[in-house]
């Protein structure tokens, strides 16, 4: 399937198009769940069951397991919905930043700081 | 006829939400970033619109990939603010406007924009912080309509597209009956990257030169493909969008001429470069 995103990578970036869209369909909408605090609760009090529920496949299952943000964009996450999992466990942006970039908390938003230099 | 008086344009980082709830407006973080609202609340108190358009992207709370609308215009009488997942406080119901609603919509469909309607719509971060930062004290003075641009999934219509929408929303503004005084905001933006190992990616050049090509030079980025503004912007600096539709308004307003009342740029909030803006209408 021809997209724009095939076209010209842009590097560190994943665009959710209609492949990631149709890939990332059950995570999304698990993480989309998450707006209402009784499913955030039945999420934490059985996470695999809440998982099966929704019918994640495997990636997207060791990617919620693993807390790795890379790993559930890969496996067709998509930032606004995943924002709503990493509200569960109270994660700012920036915390999900250094994680994405492998850098301190401190280091990445000194790396903010910079660009307004 | 409605009278569209002028434009403003904001970040809506979720994370304002939690400043204003608790007081840190003056802190050093934040200071910065809230120094760019009093001169727009003067202009506000000053000119005192009845009504605003408000152009923002829905983050997941009204829409999810079941059905994603590319352009959507609320058409309730009053739209609600829900639990978003991360714990910032829901704020009360803000009045809509529902005579011009259906006028933008009517107006809209006629000139071929054809738009999702709706007649109930939940309202998250983007569309009720820009309202509390105009708008600190008390209730909210002005109804709304909401118009929501598709900022999730790909493909996001084109900036030259989104433009276009703004010019018709300012016509349908304009030929509205009735003597209210309209205002337009943009929500979002600008450069900023929450995902992948370019997360934290800011690019101030760019920035700078798109908020003074909305006072000079206001089609300037719509020579850009979507495709290169998150490139130049970022995943969610392509939310510049909304700032588009805004500008795209005014200019069916007064030609091109508008005069910038106000403008403030700050790096970083979260993870974003935030901008605060005042545009008005020269007639």
């Amino acid at each position: 399937m021809s997209t724009c995103t095939e076209e010209k990578p842009i590097p560190g970036t994943t665009l959710f198009d209609a492949n990631q869209a149709r890939k990332g369909y059950a995570l999304n909408k698990m993480c989309f769940s998450f707006n209402s605090e009784e499913n955030r609760k039945a999420f934490l009090a059985d996470e695999e069951a809440y998982m099966r529920k929704y019918g994640l496949n495997e990636q997207q299952a060791a990617a919620i397991r693993a807390r790795n943000v890379l790993q559930l964009i890969a496996a067709g996450g998509n930032a606004y919905y995943l924002a709503k999992f990493a509200g569960i466990f109270h994660l700012d942006m920036q915390d999900i930043g250094a994680q994405q970039t492998g850098m301190t908390k401190e280091a990445f938003r000194a790396k903010l700081v910079a660009a307004g230099q | 006829m409605a009278k569209l008086i002028g434009g403003l344009g904001t970040s809506h980082i979720p994370a304002i939400g939690g400043a204003i709830h608790k007081g840190l407006q003056n802190e050093p973080y934040w200071k910065p970033f809230f120094d760019g609202f009093p001169p727009i609340r003067d202009w506000l108190a000053k000119n005192k619109p009845d009504v605003v358009v408000m152009f923002y992207n829905d983050h997941g709370l009204n829409f999810f990939l079941d059905k994603m609308p590319t352009f959507a215009v609320g058409a309730a009488p009053e739209y609600h603010n829900a639990d978003e997942g991360w714990g910032i406080p829901t704020l009360p119901p803000f009045k809509g406007e529902l005579d011009l609603s259906w006028h933008i919509i009517n107006t809209l469909v006629e000139k071929e924009f054809d738009v999702v309607t709706c007649q109930e719509m939940l309202v998250d971060h983007a569309c009720t912080l820009p309202l509390k930062l105009f708008w600190p004290e008390g209730d909210c003075p002005v109804t709304v309509v909401p118009i929501c641009i598709n900022t999730v999934q790909f493909p996001l219509p084109s900036a030259k597209r989104v433009y276009a929408l703004g010019k018709a929303v300012g016509e349908a503004i304009k030929s509205w009956d009735s003597k209210k005084k309209v205002a337009v905001i943009a929500s979002g933006g600008l450069s900023h990257q929450l995902d992948g190992e370019r997360a934290g990616f800011i690019n101030k050049a760019f920035d700078l030169k798109f908020l003074d090509s909305l006072e000079s030079n206001p089609e300037w980025a719509t020579q850009f493909s979507v495709h290169e503004l998150v490139e130049q912007t970022g995943t969610q600096g392509v939310e510049l969008l909304m700032w588009l539709a805004m500008r795209g308004a005014l200019g069916a307003a007064g030609g091109s001429r508008v005069r910038r009342v106000s403008g403030n740029y700050h790096i970083p909030i979260s993870n974003t470069a935030t901008a605060a803006l005042a545009l008005e209408t020269v007639d």
